[in-house]
């Protein structure tokens, strides 16, 4: 049920705003900053147990699908079969695949343009997504939609969105919508760190605070807002603290290791489903390639990029698996997997048909055209 | 038959509607507690309690991203702006993501969403209160836009918008909502999409929607008395757009004059003229007229103000001027 926001009208919680140290966890995650997070501070307890090898190697296998996936489509990028703008995740893999390690199947994730990684960790195939790249009536939005508007229903992956900060709301209203019929869903709502300076961002962060909305609000920050980096595109070097202001849970982490990640997620899925209570979690990554395919990112020195390669989320998740007795027979049988899995996510776009114009109108409206 | 007034008519549009399907809400500033800016909420949070009748902060973008959310996964939330004056900060939710949900997604996605909320100027309200919202969203592919004029249609429009599944705009107006009108005991919906002749006439057409098709009909009364006989269509929906309606008129009348709040730069009126131009060439005896908001921004001084938006004796001038270049 959703209680009124005016019975819902509290002093203020305390804000203790405390800057955190890079890498460290927030010292509020511990001590409560928000409204009833003290209720949301029991253990919570994970899908799966992180020591299990075989879901490390589950989730090195997405990983290691989207990274091959990425490089194939920026090789289909330059040889001109991709159009538009490509945005690659490549670098970021740990923080799609293990935030959504911590969701259910029902549960719903939006995201930015940056979307591939996050399609494929909800469940997209890679058919679907490649067909969509080269703009063919096979991909997941009938080629429609392109690199920044990956869609699919039936995982619940409700899109990528190119206008930065805008989907935010829109979120806020899909975790409204579990919480009118109490259906127990939670929302993963994924945006870079440049989008915390719009309204959209704030008006939909502030309205899930209100209103106590199932929702993570996780902030990817790879430390560049397209060629700005932070420290000259925001005031606070720590992006958490801006739950502060709404009195809004929040967390901060480095994302190398994807079973981190899926756990520290998982912490603020359990406030979202068993509390209806939002976080705002500030995942600090670091993205390989420019902003898009058109960016040579000259902003950036190669020894700063060689530097995080060497914090790279999937030679971390490989070297652990290898730890944990995963031989290298079995890595290398699965990484022939996914390469068989991405060529044939290729040929499948190349050899796949492209949309006809009647396509055009029954997409614009459901039902009648209305010109 | 009852005789309502128009904010009655749309409360009861939507009570009716929330009492069948409970996917439907209503969110906005003031809806609930304060009954409603213009009182059309009034009673409705007592009847349905805050989980349906939700006051929202002053955020417009925020509550229309919210709602195009919650419709994208099956609810059919109704999003009032105090004024639409003010879905100009929400013009990105409206634009980006409601009417391009259903195509980005290859139509996987829907978006039964209706926005609503009194448009254009009021009396003045001043230069930022003031601005005919209409012709911006008209353009959009994949919005619907409704502009009723009576309280009947008030109803049936909002009736039939809140049931379809795309994002539908419901344009009312301040001046209108204490208008009374006779509402069919059994009105259903009225489909989006079809204009009506408000007046029979056989001299000019006459189209117009909203507050402007009653400015329509005092100029064919006033043009009644000096022998002029003035059809006029009240076009009701302008995204669908029945030109047919419109064609059919002008086919008859051989003369159309065109009346909207907004500027004569494009919009609704442009639209109009492009389509009867086009579509009843051969049946025209004089050239298409749009009577307009003058092209400034509106003034706050009444009498400023006034000679700003469309009277009837503009509308009449304009009828003057076609009627006689047609038979000279």
């Amino acid at each position: 049920m959703l209680p009124s926001p005016m019975q819902e009208n509290k002093p203020s919680p305390q804000a203790t705003g405390e800057a955190t140290a890079p890498g460290q966890r927030a010292s509020s995650r511990a001590d409560s900053i928000g409204p009833g997070s003290s209720a949301g501070r029991e253990a919570t307890p994970l899908t799966r147990p992180s020591g299990d090898v075989e879901h490390l190697a589950h989730l090195y296998r997405q990983m290691f699908l989207i990274r091959r996936v990425e490089e194939e489509a920026a090789r289909g990028y330059a040889q001109g079969k991709i159009g538009g703008f490509l945005h690659l995740y490549i670098g970021q893999e740990a923080v799609g695949v293990g935030a959504i390690a911590a969701l259910r199947d029902d549960d719903y994730v939006v995201t930015t343009y940056r979307d591939h990684g996050i399609a494929i960790a909800k469940g997209m195939s890679p058919n679907a997504l490649m067909a969509e790249l080269y703009g063919k009536k096979t991909g997941c939005s009938q080629g429609l939609g392109g690199s920044m508007h990956l869609f699919d229903r039936e995982h619940n992956m409700l899109g990528g969105y190119g206008i930065v900060g805008g989907h935010i709301p829109l979120a806020a209203g899909v975790a409204f919508a579990s919480k009118y019929r109490a259906d127990g869903r939670v929302t993963l709502c994924f945006f870079g760190e440049g989008a915390v300076s719009i309204a959209g961002f704030h008006e939909g962060v502030s309205l899930a605070a209100l209103w106590k909305l199932p929702i993570v609000f996780i902030c990817e920050n790879n430390e560049y807002s397209m060629g700005t980096p932070l420290s000259r595109s925001m005031s606070l070097e720590d992006v958490s603290m801006k739950a502060l202001g709404y009195g809004m849970d929040r967390d901060r982490f480095f994302a190398d290791d994807v079973l981190d990640v899926e756990k520290r997620i998982g912490e603020a899925v359990a406030r979202a489903r068993d509390h209806s209570l939002p976080t705002l979690v500030e995942i600090r990554t670091y993205r390989f390639r420019g902003h898009s395919m058109s960016d040579p990112a000259k902003y950036r020195t190669p020894a700063e990029l060689e530097e995080h390669k060497k914090r790279d989320p999937l030679t971390k998740a490989r070297e652990k698996l290898a730890e944990m007795g995963y031989g290298e027979p079995r890595i290398a049988q699965l990484e022939a997997e996914v390469e068989a899995e991405t060529q044939a996510a290729v040929k499948f776009a190349e050899e796949s048909p492209e949309p006809g114009p009647d396509v055009l109108e029954p997409t614009t409206y459901d039902g009648p055209f209305a010109a | 038959m009852r005789n309502l007034r128009f904010r009655e008519a749309l409360r009861e549009a939507m009570v009716e509607e929330m009492e069948k399907d409970d996917r439907v809400f209503l969110m906005g500033e003031e809806v609930g507690y304060y009954q409603g800016a213009y009182k059309v909420s009034e009673g409705m949070l007592e009847k349905f309690g805050a989980k349906r009748v939700i006051d929202t902060p002053i955020a417009e973008g925020g509550f229309a991203g919210v709602g195009i959310g919650a419709a994208m996964v099956g609810l059919r939330p109704i999003i009032e702006f105090m004024t639409w004056n003010f879905s100009a900060v929400a013009f990105d939710q409206i634009l980006n993501n409601a009417s391009k949900v259903r195509q980005m997604s290859g139509g996987q996605f829907n978006c039964p969403i209706v926005f609503r909320g009194p448009n254009g100027s009021a009396r003045q309200v001043g230069s930022q209160h003031s601005t005919a919202m209409e012709h911006f969203y008209s353009t959009i592919p994949g919005l619907k836009v409704v502009a009723p004029a009576f309280p009947a249609d008030a109803k049936g429009l909002m009736k039939a918008a809140i049931r379809d599944d795309n994002p539908v705009l419901v344009m009312e107006s301040e001046t209108l909502y204490s208008v009374k009108g006779d509402v069919p005991d059994d009105l259903d919906v009225i489909p989006l999409g079809q204009a009506q002749v408000a007046r029979q006439g056989t001299d000019v057409t006459i189209v117009a929607y909203s507050r402007m098709t009653h400015i329509a009909l005092d100029a064919a009364a006033a043009l009644e008395k000096e022998g002029v006989s003035a059809e006029v269509v009240d076009l009701r929906s302008l995204r669908p757009l029945d030109e047919d309606t419109v064609v059919q008129s002008v086919r008859k009348t051989h003369r159309c004059v065109v009346v909207h709040e907004g500027w004569p730069y494009g919009g609704v009126g442009a639209e109009i003229s492009d389509r009867v131009q086009r579509l009843a060439f051969d049946w025209l005896d004089a050239p298409i007229l749009r009577v307009t908001t003058l092209d400034v921004g509106m003034p706050y001084n009444a009498k400023l103000e006034q000679m700003c938006l469309p009277q009837a004796d503009r509308v009449v001038a304009a009828v003057k001027r076609v009627t006689s270049r047609g038979r000279a």
